[in-house]
């Protein structure tokens, strides 16, 4: 097998199928081998359904045998972030609560993927109901950083992260609601893109936090990210909330360059702690750019510092609420306790959940009671619209904005599990871009002292997509961060 | 003076209207009744993870349409809300309802109380979604739950408290439920539920102004039952307070059985609701083209159309109060009216004949006309029957009864039975000679003058006839005679 | 101390989560650091300022009244943890 064989792009497998170069069905097996072989390092995947990808791949191969490809996907394996409704494949949210849950119906995006033509191998590791920074809140155990397995992959979409990086799938889906994908993005060296709220149908992903979720693509770069996007996106008449707009062809926006681009770079997010080997990588990136002829100003967003206190005000209220359907009525795990209701709730939903969720389910029950909707749910509400005019005002001269995805590198498994606190600094910089419902990808931009990834934020206006990829493909021309891979199995620094 | 004497009772409303839409409020789900359990679920009304809720316009109309005819401003822009709580029929562990910012604002409906009109002011209408059914007794320590009704769009009426008595708690819900009939979106069955009440009553020394604590009462499922159990609390209340007692606020229970209200027994720890937003559905913007498109469709309300009884059909007040009471019934009217255009006789045997019949069926609450055992056309063509002297108003009866039962045409019952009235003069003329020849003692009375036995002489030419004769030929040839030559 | 032990009693049973009261402790604890964190939120002066509830004007979105499910209730039930037929069972409901 040759390099390419093994660990082919998107495009690059796309392109070799319809040549008749190569099969779905060996391109499948492949990543499946590779899924098993990393299966006990990595843990990337809670469910790796084989025998659906096998078959899914076969009708791929006899689609392409017939010059009849179903879509941009035709043939290629993608994992699938378990909090994604797959019909007929066990989707448990990282949680005990969903262990054996096997939903009756598909979520929009994983009909999308169906319907153009993708191989749904597996459903990737994540944090319980997608709330955490470093995978280490699933149920069934962390994911873990193929660039050093002692670290974290970053979360709470780290295995579909982690399945990316090591090629254990060519793109994978992720759902962003602080940051949940491009921090995992920026720790396991790879592309992940956070769409505009609105641009992707959140029919059957389950919710963390509904005005803050968004489901998003992991690719190996950044022309990938534009395919993966470009099936995505579009309006869904099955959710509200998703937006009645042409979805552009994203892969136009990728030739147009940095030139003329107006990049802000915004104080804020050089902060005191972060890593010098991170400020130094971003801050040769915004040289880059500036090189390729964008024009680069500093700009201030001054409501930074209170972004994560409103974000976790918001998201675990939304969160109580929207976890109140674990009640052990209608599918899920159930503890009958005394024979009462009241106890086999209280027990269902104690067994149920892990400390984080009931963290932040209670945290949310207190944000919204009696007496502290006010001072806490409404107030960040309020906190809410000044950062949302932060950018509008920054974006009235700026096409994107350029910040590190996060302060740091990786972190140790179990560095930050006991201060839940430090933990939820790890989305300093990606938070505030979820409660201004804005698009924003992270791309590979250096590799620190550790050998461990660097990621770049750029942040566009909303449904600015096709600036963010722009510039972002007009760096990753430039440079060859994303062509790095992580050691091969059992390496560690 | 008694307590009743001391206390006045203060009285608000809130009435759950389950809409006749098709499917349900937030998925495509049929909203009918009578399914198996759990037929009509789906992933989004079980509340499976990840489904979303997408709105049905129809519940929209529907709430605009109470709105306008309630006289309620209606928000240019509301909002949904969720409202939290754990609880086995409510699939997601919240309601979606509105709550700061409901779709109709204010608005009052006009009552009438023994003869008195009262203009009850209302608070709000809001849409929300309704919850499954649990059953209880099926199993000793175990309940079933059915969803089939989770997700049916409920409108949420709430009054001001403005009602002072029993009385016009049930009058304003009668007034309610007419209304909701009349604007087609509501089947206003308390029986089965589509139609409910709370009642929240307080009472406080007559002549003060500041409102006791009050108490909600549920579990009402008759109009009888709701003045009932406000009866009983506000003598309960009175007595209370009498004996030096304070009321605690809290959700009592009928019991029908007992007739009396008791607490209910699961003490949901301390309410908190946590109303808030609801981030899954964008603001509800009605625009005033919707509104207009609304207003343009709306039937015809009571009001009007009781004005319009009496100004063009020259019905006395009296009679297009009880035709207007139901549209069912006025429609009927209208339609037998337009039949045969003899307003008053109709009304007289729609409110008679027509009522009784559809009492003693139990017809009361079928909703549409055309189920009646009679059909209007039928009715108007009996009625045309008897103005054209075909038949006597009495043989009417008796063909009317049988229309109710064989569903025939009356004509083809007149003629199947031989019931043609006579207006030939001969045998009239000669069941009075026999008549006269019979009763000599009365026929020199009534010479003597006592007009009165005049009626007897009718009543015995018609039985001769078996009251087949015309009436008024009946009446004519007898005077003549009697008078006469 | 910005959250008392009772009132994260409170919260719990609100919640429906059983804690032990060694999870009691541990709560109490964290969500009391972090609420001191959000403390700061309580130093910006937002009387003049809209809360964003939710992301996007969006115009209406609605669907006709239409029946459109096609009912699988075996399919839907099949995740129950505990039926009676085409019911869910539960613990007994006391009104
Ligand atoms: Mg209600
Ligand atoms: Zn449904």
């Amino acid at each position: 097998m040759t390099a390419a064989f093994d660990q082919p792009t998107i495009t690059d497998a796309a392109r070799r199928l319809r040549a008749g170069e190569l099969s779905a069905t060996e391109l499948t097996r492949a990543a499946l081998a590779r899924a098993a072989a990393r299966a006990a390092d990595l843990h990337a995947f809670i469910t790796v359904a084989e025998e659906a990808a096998l078959r899914d791949a076969a009708a791929s191969d006899a689609r392409l045998r017939a010059g009849k490809p179903a879509g941009a996907l035709e043939g290629i394996p993608i994992a699938i972030k378990d909090v994604i409704a797959t019909a007929g494949i066990r989707t448990t949210a990282g949680s005990r609560i969903l262990a054996d849950f096997v939903p009756p119906y598909d979520a929009t995006v994983t009909a999308r993927l169906r319907a153009a033509g993708a191989v749904i191998v597996g459903k990737t590791n994540c944090d319980e109901f997608a709330m955490g920074s470093s995978n280490e809140n699933s149920a069934f155990g962390p994911a873990r950083n193929p660039w050093d397995v002692t670290r974290v992959p970053g979360g709470s979409s780290g295995g579909s992260a982690v399945a990316v990086a090591a090629s254990l799938a060519l793109g994978s889906l992720g759902t962003d609601t602080g940051g949940s994908i491009r921090l995992p993005a920026s720790y396991c060296g790879v592309v992940g893109m956070k769409p505009t709220y609105g641009r992707v149908s959140r029919y059957g992903v389950i919710a963390y936090a509904s005005s803050l979720d968004q489901v998003g693509p992991f690719a190996r770069d950044v022309t990938d990210c534009a395919l993966l996007l470009g099936v995505l996106a579009g309006h869904d008449a099955r959710d509200s909330t998703s937006v009645e707009r042409a979805v552009p062809d994203y892969g136009d926006a990728l030739a147009g360059g940095a030139k003329g681009l107006r990049i802000a770079i915004p104080g804020e997010y050089f902060v005191e702690g972060m890593e010098p080997d991170v400020e130094r990588a971003v801050q040769s990136a915004v040289e880059t750019l500036g090189g390729l002829g964008a024009q680069i100003g500093s700009v201030s967003l001054p409501h930074t510092e209170y972004a994560v206190s409103a974000y976790y005000v918001v998201a675990t209220a939304e969160a109580s609420s929207n976890l109140a359907r674990y009640d052990g009525v209608r599918y899920g795990s159930r503890v009958d306790g005394d024979g009462t209701l009241l106890e086999m709730y209280r027990r269902t939903r104690a067994a149920g959940f892990g400390d984080e969720v009931k963290r932040r389910i209670m945290l949310g029950t207190y944000a919204l009671s009696a007496g502290y909707y006010d001072a806490y749910y409404l107030k960040a509400q309020r906190v809410r619209t000044l950062i949302l005019n932060d950018f509008a005002r920054v974006f009235q001269d700026a096409d994107v904005i350029v910040t590190p995805t996060a302060p740091t590198t990786a972190f140790r498994l179990g560095e930050k599990v006991a201060d839940p606190l430090q933990m939820y600094l790890s989305d300093i910089f990606t938070i505030s871009v979820n409660l201004a419902g804005l698009p924003a990808i992270s791309l590979p931009c250096g590799i620190d002292a550790a050998g461990l990834p660097i990621g770049l934020q750029i942040i566009g206006p909303p449904f600015g997509e096709e600036l963010v990829l722009r510039a972002a493909r007009a760096y990753e021309a430039a440079t060859d961060w994303h062509t790095r891979r992580p050691p091969a199995p059992g390496g560690s620094r | 003076m008694s307590a009743g004497d001391r206390f006045e009772p203060v009285i608000g409303l809130e009435v759950h209207a389950e809409l006749l839409t098709a499917s349900k409020i937030f998925c495509g789900c049929s909203a009918s009744f009578g399914a198996p359990p759990n037929q009509h679920t789906c992933p989004v009304c079980l509340g499976m993870p990840g489904v979303l809720p997408v709105l049905n316009r129809r519940v929209v109309e529907f709430a605009i349409r109470a709105g306008l005819a309630i006289r309620c401003a209606i928000a240019p822009r509301s909002r949904w809300a969720r409202k939290n709580y754990f609880y086995p029929d409510l699939a997601k562990g919240y309601q979606i309802s509105q709550y700061e910012l409901p779709i109709c604002v204010g608005g009052h409906l006009d009552i009438v109380v023994d003869g008195v009109a009262k203009r009850v002011r209302l608070t709000r209408i809001h849409m929300e979604e309704d919850t499954g059914k649990n059953i209880h007794d099926a199993h000793g320590s175990e309940s079933l739950v059915d969803f089939n009704r989770c997700g049916v769009p409920l409108l949420e009426i709430v009054s001001e408290p403005d009602l002072a008595s029993p009385a016009e708690a049930g009058a304003y819900l009668r007034t309610l439920r007419t209304l909701v009939r009349y604007l087609e979106i509501c089947d206003g069955n308390m029986e089965e539920g589509s139609f409910r009440c709370d009642a929240n009553v307080s009472v406080r020394a007559r002549g003060t102004t500041a409102l006791g604590v009050k108490v909600e009462v549920k579990n009402m499922n008759s109009f009888r039952a709701v003045e009932k159990a406000i009866a009983y609390e506000i003598a309960r209340h009175a007595r209370v307070l009498e004996e030096g007692g304070t009321i605690v606020q809290e959700t009592r229970l009928w019991d029908a059985d007992r007739e009396e209200t008791r607490p209910m027994r699961s003490k949901e720890s301390a309410h908190d609701y946590r109303y808030f937003p609801d981030p899954d559905l964008p603001p509800l913007v009605v625009s005033e083209a919707l509104v207009a498109e609304v207003r343009r469709a709306m039937p015809e309300l009571p009001d009007a159309r009781r004005t319009r009884f009496v100004a063009a059909l020259k019905l006395p007040e009296y009679d297009a109060e009880v035709l207007t009471s139901r549209r069912d019934l006025a429609d009927y009217f209208e339609a037998v009216v337009a039949a045969h255009p003899n307003a008053k006789a109709v009304s007289n045997w729609v409110m008679g004949d027509v009522l009784r019949l559809l009492k003693e069926r139990k017809l009361d609450d079928a909703l549409t006309i055309t189920d009646w055992p009679v059909a209007a056309a039928h009715l108007g063509e009996l009625i045309a029957l008897i103005d054209e002297g075909a038949i006597s108003g009495k043989i009417a009866k008796t063909v009317f009864e049988e229309m109710g039962t064989s569903g025939g045409t009356p004509r083809a019952i007149v003629a199947a039975r031989g019931l043609t009235q006579v207006s030939d003069e001969g045998p009239i003329v000669a069941a009075i000679d026999q008549v006269l020849a019979a009763h000599p003692d009365k026929v020199a009375e009534f010479r003597a003058g006592k007009d009165k036995l005049l009626g007897f002489f009718v009543g015995q030419v018609m039985k001769a006839t078996a009251g087949k004769a015309n009436p008024p030929l009946v009446n004519r040839l007898l005077t003549e005679k009697l008078r006469g030559e | 101390m910005k959250i008392s032990r009772d009132e994260i009693r409170h919260v719990a049973l609100l919640a429906r989560l059983a804690l032990d009261p060694a999870e009691e402790e541990a709560m109490t604890a964290t969500l009391d650091a972090i609420l001191t964190y959000m403390e700061k939120l309580g130093a910006l002066d937002t009387s003049a300022v809209e809360p964003t509830a939710h992301m996007l004007e969006l115009p209406a979105a609605w669907r006709e009244d239409r029946v459109t499910n096609v009912s699988d209730t075996d399919a839907l039930l099949a995740n129950a943890p505990a039926r009676d037929g085409d019911f869910f069972r539960v613990p007994k409901i006391i009104e």
